[in-house]
């Protein structure tokens, strides 16, 4: 077990991008031996599945494509064939899905299931180093508690496969985000989405000039957000060429520092940022320091206000991550729109659900739903199939994985979803649901619904 | 994709509709008509409304020559939902201190606080939660430094200035592990705040001029004593947020010291684990209706069928907390579909339609004592009727018809404003300002 683990570890750090430390020493001399892109490497293995072809179903495939009376047959954990009529074949169980429809598995992109888990204690509170304005050394995985009961939740009421979790928003650079598959581990590692990119979270606005301006230190303005972030890119960019030379060059190997790893790997691409930020005006102000320093941002999360700025984002190809309706709770949040989502959508840019909440992710398919309906009061006209991509394959696209999840396409992992009904109505549910082809939660079998230890033996066990 | 622009007439008729129209007197026929007391929908439905009140609803009802008519086209009908726990209109931004009214950490006075006249009639949740079919709610304060946060309102959504129902409506207090915080630090010093405030009420109902008042010394000031005498004498109800199983018990328990108290619990998440006895003591739920996280110790029971069970118990319920209580209360209609499509799953217990439309009407208005006036379409009822695109409880259903006291109301808001302004992208002539 522990050989098979080390043997996917190296594929994990290969499949990450970045230079290991196995290849780099068996190069030429003259280079420096850098340090692992992945030390703390991912040890999940997809659950056992069996061959399954689900048929008679409505396929919304996560890209903008519908099949009526479709089938799906999965095999060792990846999506075989997709169709209209596909042949039942020896050794293979066939669930007939009359009346239900068959999706992706739903990616959230803004989780803190694990870092703010159930209860909601101080005692596992672990979402924010709010102890200095940047901590890009913080490694949101090195918080996660994955017995969280949420996870169960999104899973059987959700249909949640996979979830990015971020650090929370205290902070202007608040530490890397990880990325896992929807299944309860004994360890985090057990968890992590195999090759999935980092992230890094970083957060505009009120949060952090609230956190640190109430202590009397910068910042306290939007402008000192932004003083503090460009000082610090500004260091970025010099430990990034001192690496750069080093592992060309060879010599003495600079100081390792953690936290400019993270933003090292921002910069050369490597991780992705996910930054919370609500205000038009603020978010391309983002855009332009993104330009000056030469990194990307590859969504705003939170967006409020990105309707109003539509083009700058399509733009810049920067994904908008927003909720349905969500507003009022501060005045960056004011200016809300339901129609936020749609307004994005059609004017070209990428957009797409997010929760944000142990709650919200139990039910994106609602949010996604709401936010059609907003779509179509305002005159668009949205199909089911297009607005599936809001939860299908534009946050995996946020997250780096679009070649491997998020929609149902033959040769991507069988992350699937088997609603009872249509999943924009608010009386549907998940019947079955897949992560890699292994079926984790079948509403019709009590035994297959996961209790996490916390809730072992507690009045509900994990209901 | 294409889009169907809005005429220059409908957005004119939008403008001409936000000038609240005279108190009416109209019938809506022809509806898929919910009369909103726990009954499944009927078809071919009529409401008559004369004076603001409903004076019938329901097949084979005859229209007065000479009403005013509308014909629903076989449309859902229903009475407007009642938000059975707010802070509607007393908040305009949660995080702007200045323009929030919950709660007053640094005031001496506590269960004397009365929200009704922080009421803002034009606060934008209210236009907001107005244009969903929300007719009336249920405003309650959050506690300070104190087990009691005052008395709560019971208000209406329509676009006018006289937003108050029924002020000091009830009293609001929080036992449990906020109670026990703001106490002193445990649930025995919460309980002995209680009892002692109580007592100390007692007295003062007995007694107003002989009650002494001791400052900002005294366990209770002569204002909250006030506020309290009523609610120990069973004439103003008192809503108890309480979330643990065992904590139940101890509130109902409270009614053998105090027996004219007149009891509701809010929240209740483990309400589940003593339905028989919420049932039997007759006190009726005001729940979280989709707390399935064990949020917090006082939560671990947390389930969704937890109303689903209640209700089989036989206990009185009504779906009231919401994640965001200032501007979010349209979400009762969500929470009750919710609840309705938990009753497909096996093995948990939801509600049928009319129980779960019930839980957002006539619910919380039972639960206030105020059934007799609002929360259904009932005669008699004030005429707080609401004509939908779809189904109710379905998420993507507009309201598109909205009478509060029987007077159509306009369903504009600032965030369809800021929508129309961003539908397209801006052309450069003029800024966006311009465009309005």
């Amino acid at each position: 077990m522990l050989g098979a683990a080390v043997a996917l570890a190296g594929c994990a750090a290969a499949g990450a991008g970045g230079t290991s430390s196995a290849s780099a020493s068996s190069d030429a001399d003259a280079r420096g031996e850098s340090y692992s892109r992945d030390p703390y490497p991912s040890t999940y293995r997809p659950y056992a599945g069996v061959p399954t072809l689900v048929t008679n179903v409505t396929i919304l495939d996560g890209e903008g494509g519908r099949i009526e009376n479709g089938a799906v047959l999965f095999r060792d954990g990846r999506i075989v064939e997709v169709g209209s009529d596909l042949a039942a074949r020896a050794g293979v169980t066939v669930i007939d899905g009359a009346g239900s429809y068959l999706t992706p598995g739903i990616i959230d992109v803004h989780s803190h299931l694990g870092d703010y888990p159930s209860p909601s204690v101080a005692a596992v509170s672990d979402g924010n180093e709010a102890t200095a304005p940047t901590t890009p050394e913080v490694w949101a995985e090195h918080s996660v508690w994955p017995q969280d009961p949420g996870f169960s939740r999104a899973l059987a009421n959700g249909g949640v496969t996979t979830l990015q979790i971020l650090p929370g928003s205290a902070n202007l650079m608040g530490g890397r985000s990880v990325t896992v598959k929807n299944v309860y581990a004994r360890t985090v590692q057990g968890m992590r989405f195999p090759g999935a990119p980092y992230g890094l979270k970083m957060a505009c606005g009120e949060n952090p000039k609230r956190v640190y301006g109430s202590r009397n230190r910068m910042p306290s303005t939007r402008m000192g957000n932004l003083a503090v972030n460009r000082q610090t890119w500004a260091e970025a960019q010099a430990y990034d060429r001192k690496w750069d030379k080093y592992e060309a060059e060879g010599g003495d190997p600079p100081a390792r520092d953690i936290g400019m790893d993270t933003l090292r790997g921002v910069l050369d691409g490597e991780i992705l940022i996910q930054n919370h930020c609500y205000r038009a005006d603020e978010m391309a102000v983002v855009l332009d320091m993104a330009r000056e320093f030469g990194y990307r941002v590859t969504a705003f999360h939170h967006a409020v206000e990105a309707y109003k700025i539509a083009d700058l984002l399509r733009e810049s190809d920067t994904c908008a991550a927003v909720w349905a309706d969500w507003w009022g709770f501060k005045l960056e949040a004011y200016d809300e729109t339901d129609a936020n989502l749609a307004i994005l959508d059609d004017q070209g840019a990428c957009a797409l659900i997010h929760s944000d909440d142990a709650n919200g992710i139990q039910r994106l398919n609602q949010e996604v739903a709401k936010a059609r309906a907003a779509g179509i009061r305002a005159g668009m006209d949205i199909s089911e199939e297009h607005a599936w991509r809001w939860l299908g394959i534009n946050p995996a696209r946020v997250l780096g994985i679009a070649d491997q999840t998020g929609s149902i396409r033959a040769g991507k992992m069988a992350d699937l979803v088997l609603w009872n009904g249509n999943p924009f109505s608010v009386y549907t549910r998940p019947q079955m649901v897949w992560v890699d082809g292994a079926l984790l939660y079948d509403m019709n079998n009590p035994e297959l619904r996961p209790v996490s230890d916390f809730e072992l033996g507690q009045p509900g066990q994990g209901m | 994709m294409k889009r169907m622009m809005l005429s220059a007439t409908a957005i004119a008729a939008v403008f001409a509709a936000a000038i609240p129209a005279a108190a009416q007197d109209v019938a809506i026929t022809n509806a898929r008509l919910v009369i909103g007391d726990g009954s499944a929908p009927v078809e071919g439905g009529t409401v008559v409304i004369r004076d603001g009140r409903v004076v019938a609803a329901g097949t084979n009802v005859a229209v007065p020559a000479g009403l005013r008519t509308v014909d629903a086209q076989g449309k859902w009908v229903s009475p407007g939902i009642v938000a059975g726990f707010s802070r509607l209109g007393i908040v305009e931004i949660s995080g702007v201190s200045e323009t929030n009214d919950t709660s007053a950490d640094d005031s001496p006075f506590h269960a004397a606080l009365d929200v009704a006249p922080a009421v803002n009639p034009l606060a934008s949740a209210i236009a907001l939660n107005r244009a969903e079919g929300v007719t009336r709610a249920v405003v309650a304060p959050g506690t300070g430094e104190s087990i009691f946060a005052g008395q709560g309102a019971v208000i209406d959504l329509g676009a006018d200035m006289d937003a108050v129902t029924a002020p000091r409506a009830f009293q609001y207090m929080e036992y449990g592990e906020a109670g026990a915080r703001t106490a002193g630090g445990s649930r025995p010093a919460a309980l002995a705040m209680l009892r002692n405030a109580l007592m100390e009420a007692r007295d003062y109902a007995r007694d107003p001029a002989a009650f002494a008042d001791r400052g900002r010394d005294a366990f209770l000031t002569r204002l909250d004593a006030a506020a309290l005498a009523p609610v120990v004498q069973g004439r103003v109800p008192l809503l108890v947020h309480v979330e643990r199983g065992s904590d139940i018990l101890t509130v109902l328990d409270l009614t053998s010291e105090f027996p004219d108290l007149d009891l509701v619990l809010v929240g209740a998440t483990e309400g589940w684990t003593v339905a028989p006895r919420i049932a039997a003591a007759g006190v009726p739920v005001i729940a979280a209706a989709l707390n399935d996280l064990p949020a917090s110790f006082e939560q671990l029971a947390a389930t969704q069928s937890n109303l689903g069970r209640m209700r089989a118990a036989g206990v009185k319920i009504a779906i009231g907390l919401f994640n965001d209580e200032a501007h979010q209360v349209r979400w009762v209609k969500q929470y009750a579909g919710n609840l309705v499509g938990l009753s497909r799953v096996p093995g948990e217990t939801g509600l049928d339609w009319g129980a779960a439309f019930a839980a957002i009407s006539s619910g919380p208005a039972e639960a206030l004592g105020m059934g007799g006036e609002i929360g259904s379409l009932r005669p008699g009822r004030r005429g707080d009727v609401v004509i939908w695109d779809g189904d109710p409880l379905e998420v993507g259903t507009a309201a598109t018809m909205v009478f509060v006291d029987g007077v159509e109301q306009p369903l504009e808001t600032r965030q369809q404003r800021l929508r129309d302004r961003y539908l397209t992208p801006p052309d450069g002539r003029l800024p966006n300002a311009y465009r309005h």
